[in-house]
């Protein structure tokens, strides 16, 4: 299972990065997208939309099964990927390339509160 | 304990993810449960289903057993092998299980049941035996040891190229098998026991269904991958017998539901006035109470059992929904209320949204192609 140890990381199989402008990039697990299977629709929150850490905020249906996507941090939405909406099969190819959505968070520190690659990995 | 056939091994060496159905650990997929369904549609895929139940049926009354059974009819069945598709219902009518049935003498039947109900199933035909001579023994994979000595495997190999290949891999079956209709089984003996080889599925592909003894399966499966059949997983088994218009038992119908009510009217043979089958009496008074359908989404989403549908005849719910892989887009089994137009265009719950979905028949694809253009 590939668990970058540049990313901090949600119970919920989610992961977070912090961009250089402070924003944070969110996506999908690799073992998230592995328990899945085929994914075949993504339904991303609006953008301006503000999120409470731990809301359900989008969905990711694979062939089998649908699974609500948390968000890690609470904030702004202020991006997300219409090309995994396009192509939601990419998230199984490379979820680490293939990020969901990005939020301007309204406090940081919330991040310190997320998972280390090896505590998320200890989750699973 | 969950329970495993005699190819779980052979599953886990070629990386399947391994789930729990019904009690007994199979395989969904192994990779990609797309590719699987395409290689289906396109070539040829291969099945394991021995966790589904066999049953042999034996004596001088098992034809007047069945008669009263099943609510279609066996007599109908005359020439060894063929096979038939039926609900067994309880006396209200509601679906104890949907089986398939193979007639080779009217004293000499092979019963096919799901994995989930094969218990209840037998338990059932035990007590509506009373009073007719004739026996049933278990074939089955089971934990109990004393049952498993003749335990039967079950493989499904389907798709355009499934019966061209296995011929290549077992030349030998050709000569036996090449006749076959469509529903139609020969018992082919082999130096392995005897192999029931069957033109059946549930993919709306042409291709066998193989039974065979338990301790021979292991190798057969073995030698179909290497002449390049592509191990298919439940996921796939569902997506393509969804597609292919194939009711599931305990999805689409269960105890409470009549076939009328599920699609299955046509299963029901009432023809001989005379026969009285379990359940008939209740399906006569109790009438059609909705119609069963297909729904194809027009909007971006995923269909779902049990999501809300809204009609202009009011309102339903339905039983099987997914991703088909072959018409890219979400397809669905619902049941609404009689009445509905074909073509007709139905909204349906789904989470926080309302999306616009088209009534159609209730079969989406055939051999590889897709029937939408004929469903209006």
């Amino acid at each position: 299972m590939n668990t970058p140890t540049h990313l901090k990381y949600a119970a919920s199989h989610e992961w977070s990065k912090t961009e250089s402008d402070g924003t944070i990039t969110v996506g999908i697990t690799d073992h998230a997208q592995e328990a899945l299977g085929d994914i075949v629709f993504i339904e991303l929150p609006a953008i301006g939309r503000t999120l409470k850490a731990g809301e359900e905020c989008a969905v990711v249906e694979s062939v089998k099964a649908a699974s609500d996507i948390y968000a890690p941090i609470s904030g702004e939405v202020i991006a997300i990927n219409q090309m995994v909406i396009d192509a939601p099969e990419s998230v199984n190819s490379a979820p680490y390339d293939h990020w969901l959505f990005r939020i301007k968070p309204a406090n940081p520190d919330e991040l310190s509160a997320l998972l280390d690659a090896d505590g998320y990995a200890a989750t699973l | 304990m969950p329970q495993r056939t005699p190819l779980y091994a052979a599953h886990v060496a070629a990386g399947a993810r391994i789930v729990d159905f019904a009690g007994w650990e199979m395989p969904i997929h192994y990779g990609s449960q797309i590719e699987e369904h395409h290689a289906v549609r396109r070539n040829a895929g291969l099945f394991d289903v021995s966790h589904m139940c066999a049953l042999d049926l034996i004596g001088p009354d098992a034809t007047r057993f069945l008669r009263r059974l099943l609510a279609n009819d066996v007599a109908k069945l005359t020439t060894a092998g063929r096979a038939l598709y039926s609900c067994m219902l309880n006396a209200a009518g509601g679906v104890i299980d949907d089986l398939i049935v193979y007639f080779f003498t009217p004293t000499r039947y092979r019963i096919v049941v799901n994995a989930g109900t094969a218990e209840k199933d037998v338990t059932w035909m035990q007590t509506q035996l009373a009073g007719f001579d004739a026996r049933i023994t278990l074939r089955c994979n089971s934990k109990d040891e004393s049952q498993t000595k003749n335990a039967l495997a079950m493989l499904a190999v389907q798709g355009p190229q499934a019966r061209e290949l296995f011929y290549t891999a077992f030349p030998a079956s050709r000569a036996a098998t090449e006749s076959l209709a469509p529903f139609h089984a020969r018992e082919w003996p082999t130096d392995k026991g005897v192999w029931l080889i069957a033109r059946t599925g549930y993919t709306g592909e042409d291709g066998f269904e193989i039974s065979l003894p338990a301790n021979a399966v292991a190798e057969v499966w073995q030698t179909l991958v290497d002449i390049g059949i592509k191990p298919c997983g439940l996921g796939a088994r569902d997506t393509l017998r969804l597609e292919a218009g194939m009711n599931l038992y305990g999805q689409d119908m269960d105890e409470t539901t009549s076939p009328l009510d599920t699609g299955l009217t046509w299963t029901v043979d009432l023809r001989d006035t005379n026969r009285d089958f379990i359940g008939k009496s209740a399906l006569v008074t109790r009438r059609q109470e909705h119609q069963f359908v297909g729904l194809l989404l027009l909007e971006r989403g995923i269909l779902r059992a049990h999501q809300k549908v809204f009609s202009s005849q009011g309102e339903g719910e339905i039983t099987s929904g997914t991703f088909s892989p072959t018409l890219n887009q979400s397809i669905a089994f619902a049941r609404l209320p009689v009445g509905i137009i074909l073509g007709s265009e139905v909204v349906v719950d789904i989470r926080d949204k309302r999306l616009k979905a088209k009534v159609v028949k209730p079969v989406f694809v055939r051999n590889g192609k897709s029937l939408l253009e004929f469903s209006t």
